[in-house]
């Protein structure tokens, strides 16, 4: 029996060990484990190549748009079909090419998602840790007001904000955050107080470490990774209501390409030219069935428990 | 050592009835500061707009004086906590100011429209859970097959899709080129005079006045509507019901049916599903509530003229005692659902009762 194992670092076997000599191969490892399980379900690569396409599309706007997404040809090119040359995607009422303005209109969505995961995700993050390590009456109040947030639906709750606030895409991103982070804040503190009377935390609590570095060092990520599941399950809704949003003329304001505002814009010729308002849609369509793949496979392989379900 | 029975006993009862006594404490108290915390958001939702509402009424040439009066009567004088108290007052009796679009108090609007879009949901919930409970069943029971995997897809792309997109192009295809379903409305304008509605919800005062030719016309406007939200309301059954049957078809008491000899149907529709009944419950009040919330964007696309439709064009016209009724009322709708279904599922589980 070798009691020193001598594997390449980086192989296979290196990553699976289940003797790891370092902190990094660990977690390596469990990275690679996580991978397999991952990369298993088709679907999900599926999901994870329309992410990784919707990034390069939107970082590569510049070079892969034949056209300039917000000044059109109105003598030349004024609602063309699909197809006509040098537009394939047809154009729209202003002569814009639609192929375009869908591919500027990738960093409107990617904007919209990060911002919104980047705002809301770590307030749920915080407020549920917080509420579930300290309990008594400091949960209390921190669940009543998540519950209350959980009490409207969210578009209309974004709605009622937005017209408050003034429409445009900022204030959009942030009537969308408010309304995400409750379902977060109730993880968090889920799994908070299924570790919180672990030998772990009492072992750096004997250590005197006090309860600020415990909730930040020990419990916020070990809730990181269910948080991550269900913030990328979550971002086709965000989308979607995003979408929605520009489609009611109170997100991302003309002549911003954004794909909500484009089929509302494209509504009024729907019977004639119906691409104008049909291509959008199928951007999105695309776009949140590629969310809603990602998460469902991360889930399946961070939570085998889970699975199949 | 032991304790004597019956002093075990009568103390179980006695934590128990305390118990009871707290968890109904507890439920109360939930339900009024949910309700104050409605009222709160929307509350200061109003108070963040950018718009002066004394400059709205009286007009920006108006002299100093007769600003600071109408400032005074509409009580923006006072401190934020008495004028949220006011708020909080004239909401509970049913005052929700008045709108200005229709210049009819809020609350009376509301009533005439909420039972349309009550309508349109019921209709969608019925479809999703008429279709979704069955195809989530067959999901399950053949977990792996092709059927599954249909189920899995129709399920995604019901989460994926843009409802008003789908909307739209439903419209295009079912009422411009193949003339199935009628123009968006909500009746014909032939029937506007001849059909009398009683209690506001179409299909039922055209069934009990024998009204058969406006039965039809109505079914031909809420067909569309209401099929995409039993679509959407369809994804969200079929999967969770998926995922409640696979969960009690592993349990034992199926092996023991199985070992018994029934038939799979037997213990498929009988034994599994009935247990799973309980959940589903919930899933299908809970997908109610969502679709009153999904008649927002429906109602836009279809001119149906509900809750949504009458919210999203108070928006359009800044008329902001409309809108924050509205979300008022839904916002109260949905916590009235989740008591409602949290009720429902209490005395539908025993189990849930003795803790």
């Amino acid at each position: 029996m070798s009691t020193v194992e001598n594997l390449k670092p980086y192989s296979r076997e290196w990553l699976l060990s289940d003797r790891p000599t370092s902190r990094k191969q660990a977690r390596l490892g469990r990275a690679y484990i996580v991978w397999r399980r991952f990369a298993e379900n088709r679907l999900a690569l599926l999901g994870l190549a329309i992410i990784v396409l919707l990034v390069l599309v939107a970082a590569f706007a510049d070079l892969l748009a034949p056209h300039n997404p917000v000044v059109g040809d109105l003598r030349n090119s004024r609602l063309l079909p699909l197809g006509s040359e040098g537009y394939l995607l047809g154009t729209d009422d202003q002569g814009r090419d639609i192929l375009s303005r869908l591919i500027y209109g990738s960093r409107l969505t990617l904007l919209v998602v990060v911002l919104v995961a980047i705002i809301a995700a770590p307030i749920g993050l915080i407020v549920g840790t917080a509420a579930g390590y300290a309990g008594g009456w400091v949960d209390a109040v921190l669940m009543r007001i998540t519950d209350i947030f959980l009490a409207f639906p969210k578009l209309v709750l974004a709605l009622a904000l937005v017209a408050a606030l003034g429409p445009g895409i900022e204030n959009a991103i942030l009537a969308i955050a408010v309304t995400s982070w409750p379902p977060y804040a109730r993880i968090a503190r889920a799994e908070t107080l299924t570790f919180r009377n672990s030998e772990f935390i009492s072992a750096v609590k004997l250590m005197g470490a006090s309860p600020m570095r415990i909730v930040l060092r020990h419990v916020m990520p070990l809730c990181v990774s269910s948080l991550i599941v269900r913030v990328t399950l979550d971002m086709a809704g965000i989308i979607l209501t995003a979408a929605g949003l520009g489609f009611l003329g109170l997100g991302a304001q003309p002549p911003l390409p954004e794909w909500g505002a484009m089929i509302a814009s494209g509504r009024r010729f729907i019977l004639d030219q119906w691409w104008v308002a049909a291509m959008p849609g199928v951007a999105i369509l695309i776009v949140s069935l590629g969310f809603n793949l990602l998460g469902d496979g991360l889930r399946d392989a961070l939570d085998p428990k889970e699975a199949g379900q | 050592m032991t304790l004597p029975e019956t002093s075990v006993a009568t103390r179980r009862n006695r934590r128990r009835a305390s118990s009871a006594a707290t968890s109904v404490l507890r439920f109360a108290v939930t339900v009024v500061t949910t309700i104050f915390g409605l009222l709160l958001v929307t509350f200061f939702i109003g108070r963040i707009i950018p718009i002066d509402p004394v400059l709205a009424i009286v007009g920006d040439r108006a002299p100093a004086h007769l600003y600071e009066r109408t400032r005074i009567e509409l009580g923006l004088n006072l401190p934020l906590y008495e004028q949220f108290w006011i708020y909080t007052k004239q909401a509970l009796t049913g005052n929700l100011g008045t709108s200005v679009l229709t210049s009819n108090p809020v609350l009376e609007d509301i009533k005439r429209v909420f039972p349309a879009t009550m309508e349109l949901a019921t209709i969608g919930t019925l479809i999703g859970a008429i279709l979704g409970i069955p195809l989530g069943v067959l999901a399950a029971v053949r977990r792996g097959s092709f059927a599954d995997q249909i189920v899995r897809v129709i399920g995604l792309i019901g989460y994926s899709v843009p409802i008003f997109w789908l909307g739209l192009l439903s419209l295009v295809l079912f009422y411009a080129q193949l003339r199935w379903v009628a123009f968006p409305g909500r009746v014909d304008i032939v029937y506007e005079y001849s059909f009398t509605p009683q209690t506001g919800f179409y299909l039922l005062d055209a069934t009990m006045q024998g009204q058969w030719d406006v039965l039809w016309d109505l079914f031909l406007h809420i067909a569309l509507p209401g099929s995409l939200l039993g679509y959407f309301s369809l994804a969200y059954i079929s999967r969770m019901t998926r995922s409640f049957m696979l969960n009690e078809l592993s349990q034992e008491y199926v092996v023991a049916a199985r070992a018994k000899g029934l038939s799979e149907a037997r213990i498929i529709w009988f034994h599994a599903l009935r247990n799973a009944a309980v959940p589903l419950v919930t899933v299908i009040a809970l997908s109610y509530a969502n679709l009153l919330e999904g008649s927002v964007l429906t109602e836009t696309i279809f001119s149906w003229p509900g809750l949504g439709l009458y919210i999203t064009n108070s928006l359009q016209n800044a008329d902001m005692n409309a809108v924050l009724g509205g979300t008022l009322v839904i916002g109260a709708v949905f916590v009235g659902i989740n008591i409602f279904s949290d009720l429902l599922y209490r005395t539908l589980d025993p189990r849930t009762r003795s803790r």
